[in-house]
């Protein structure tokens, strides 16, 4: 009983900010303006805009994915073998920006690489190329890229400290070279935490609007800036809807993949 | 233990910045809650405002009418006055969304806004029933005098290849759309498709040209030499110039739009009164003349204009343009929410496009 009344507070919450804003997805989702049941706010996505703008936010968010595994799998694994006093003051390092503000960490970003910008002036002084990447696709992925690298390596990161040495240790027993040793114990044991890296840099990516906003000069339709602006401008929640359920379904493939592989739950260490 | 007292020192940061606003001993008479554009309003003012008569603003800010429109219409934020321009206004009127304004309530605003402004305002507002004028302007391109060395006297330079990646656009669909209907001389009230179809293939040859879409932004990365040319307000201009002397701007001869924004009163305000005090006190000289001053947008308050102590800012041809020289100035109207569906498909054709 006493249990029960503990997680009443969570219940609450799940029910009033979860469960009802969903059926509220739903519904707009699948009624027209009169109210009346259509699949045509799904079937929009058919239509070249969006599905090319589908196409595209899983394009840009897929490399930033894969960028984010290769900078962060080595960064974890260094950071899971210094010392205990050593390693946490590098984990709160690299966690330190993430206590600014998003918006801010990107806005600075567009300064720092407009045609003017301190990179380019930087690069100007010591008669370089300029690096002309602002408002393109670039930029988007760079972005993502860097809000987004932490969650990818504190799970990671997390996995690797929880591999028992001795596993390793009788494994080199066993004749393992270093190379074997990591592709078959290292790399297995820490799957858990790459898929719930791989997730949690995969669905922000996937659904942002404002990374593409500001770097990539509103010039770049993707996914996330479509329904914002039916809900934002065009006033069509209804097809913002219809459209957030479609966009849901990559969503919950790339969910239940992570569920299936990450057992242990490593995505909650965080 | 030290979790403990580590706990109980968030604890009491967290409830002493809450309670800390929340005290409603300094503000007896009341709320009033405003939504206005971004930037447009000299903060000191609502201080003052506050202090004088003791009703609390909760201010709040929108960067396009589009955005304002829905969070307005759904309700679920309670403002009492908004400040939107001219053919959004109608489009509230339409929508029986506003309330008429009691004029007794209003002596600045009869005795301090021009005639000419309200005469204005009737394009949207027929009977001067709903909105009170406070600001207006012109829209024209903001140019970068180190940069173009030609003359610029029409939209058209904004297609020269020239100026690729150094052309910045306004990030609103009927700005966007009033600049290659103009361009084309078509009315940029137009609702025909055709014209509304070649205005698109316009603006989509003009994509690759163009460096971003942006709204208050034009004005920063104007004043950062980022740009050559950019799509601005007039009451930008004036503030731009100053912190950057190359910039020039100039009214296209092909036409532009010339808007005013006025304040409004939601017909479902909670704080009908408190709002007319509001709006009144925005239009005494004093208060119009600092709002003028911090955010350099044209006021209609002719005895604010009086006031300025600038000579050439008092007679600039920017904030004050002698309209009489110009024939082809338009306002915009709300073109019924077919043409806005029609907009929107064509403004998400433009900005889907890319050239690889």
């Amino acid at each position: 009983m006493n249990k029960k009344m503990l997680s009443l507070p969570y219940l609450f919450w799940c029910v009033a900010f979860i469960i009802i804003p969903l059926i509220m997805v739903f519904y707009y989702g699948l009624t027209d303006k009169t109210g009346a049941f259509t699949l045509e706010n799904i079937a929009a996505i058919a239509t070249p805009e969006h599905s090319k703008a589908l196409w595209f936010s899983l394009l840009l968010s897929l490399i930033s994915t894969v960028i984010c595994l290769l900078l962060a799998y080595p960064l974890a694994m260094i950071l899971s073998k210094m010392q205990v006093n050593q390693h946490s003051f590098i984990v709160l390092i690299f966690i330190l920006p993430m206590w600014m503000n998003f918006l801010l960490r990107t806005i600075a970003w567009q300064t720092l690489l407009e045609k003017s910008g301190v990179i380019n002036t930087l690069l100007d002084f010591l008669h370089l190329p300029a690096l002309e990447i602002i408002n393109t696709p670039y930029a988007i992925v760079l972005g993502m890229v860097y809000n987004f690298l932490p969650f990818m390596v504190l799970p990671i990161y997390n996995s690797l400290t929880k591999i028992d040495n001795n596993v390793i240790n009788a494994a080199r027993d066993l004749g393992a070279d270093s190379f074997k040793t990591f592709t078959r114990i290292i790399l297995p044991l820490s799957l858990p935490g790459v898929i719930s890296g791989i997730t949690m840099v995969f669905v922000p990516a996937l659904t942002t609007f404002v990374i593409s906003t500001l770097l990539g000069g509103s010039k770049i339709l993707l996914i996330g800036n479509v329904i914002e602006q039916e809900f934002t401008v065009t006033n069509n929640w209804h097809l913002g809807s219809g459209l957030s359920i479609v966009l849901m379904i990559f969503i919950i493939v790339n969910m239940v993949l992570s569920l299936v592989f990450d057992k242990e739950g490593e995505g909650n260490a965080l | 233990m030290k979790k403990f007292i580590a706990l109980g020192l968030c604890l009491v940061t967290i409830v002493s910045t809450l309670t800390g606003c929340g005290s409603s001993g300094k503000y007896p008479n009341g709320k009033v809650y405003v939504y206005n554009w971004g930037e447009y309003i000299d903060p000191a003012t609502i201080e003052m405002f506050e202090e004088e008569t003791g009703i609390q603003v909760i201010y709040d800010e929108y960067e396009t009418n589009e955005t304002m429109y829905p969070k307005v219409e759904a309700g679920a934020s309670n403002y009492d006055v908004v400040c939107p321009s001219d053919y959004m206004i109608q489009k509230m009127v339409d929508n029986d969304m506003l309330a008429e304004l009691n004029w007794d309530n209003l002596p600045n605003a009869t005795a301090n806004i021009g005639a000419s402004y309200y005469e204005q305002s009737r394009a949207f507002d027929p009977e001067n029933k709903y909105s009170v004028p406070y600001c207006w302007g012109t829209v024209g391109i903001l140019y970068n005098t180190t940069m173009v060395e030609e003359p610029v006297t029409s939209w058209s330079i904004l297609w020269d290849e020239k100026y690729a990646d150094s052309i910045l656009m306004q990030d609103s669909v009927r700005d966007l759309f009033m600049v290659a209907l103009k361009e084309l001389g078509y009315s940029m009230n137009s609702t025909d498709e055709a014209e509304l179809q070649e205005a698109k293939e316009l603006l989509i040859a003009q994509k690759p040209l163009v460096q971003a879409y942006v709204v208050d932004q034009v004005r920063d990365k104007m004043i950062g030499n980022e740009a050559a040319l950019g799509v601005i307000y007039s009451g930008e201009a004036i503030y731009t110039q100053r912190e950057n002397p190359n910039l020039a701007y100039v009214i296209p001869e092909e036409g532009t739009n010339m808007w005013i924004d006025s304040w409004v009163i939601l017909k479902d305000a909670e704080n009908k009164e408190n709002a007319e005090k509001f709006i009144d006190f925005m239009c005494r000289p004093d208060i119009a003349l600092l709002n003028f001053e911090y955010i350099t947008y044209s006021t209609p308050n002719d005895a604010a204009r009086e006031l300025i102590e600038d000579e050439d800012i008092r007679n600039s041809t920017i904030a004050f343009p002698d309209l009489s020289q110009y024939d082809n100035l338009e306002t915009f109207s709300y073109l019924g929410e077919e043409a806005d569906t029609l907009y929107n498909e064509l403004w998400k054709e433009i900005k889907s496009y890319t050239s690889y």
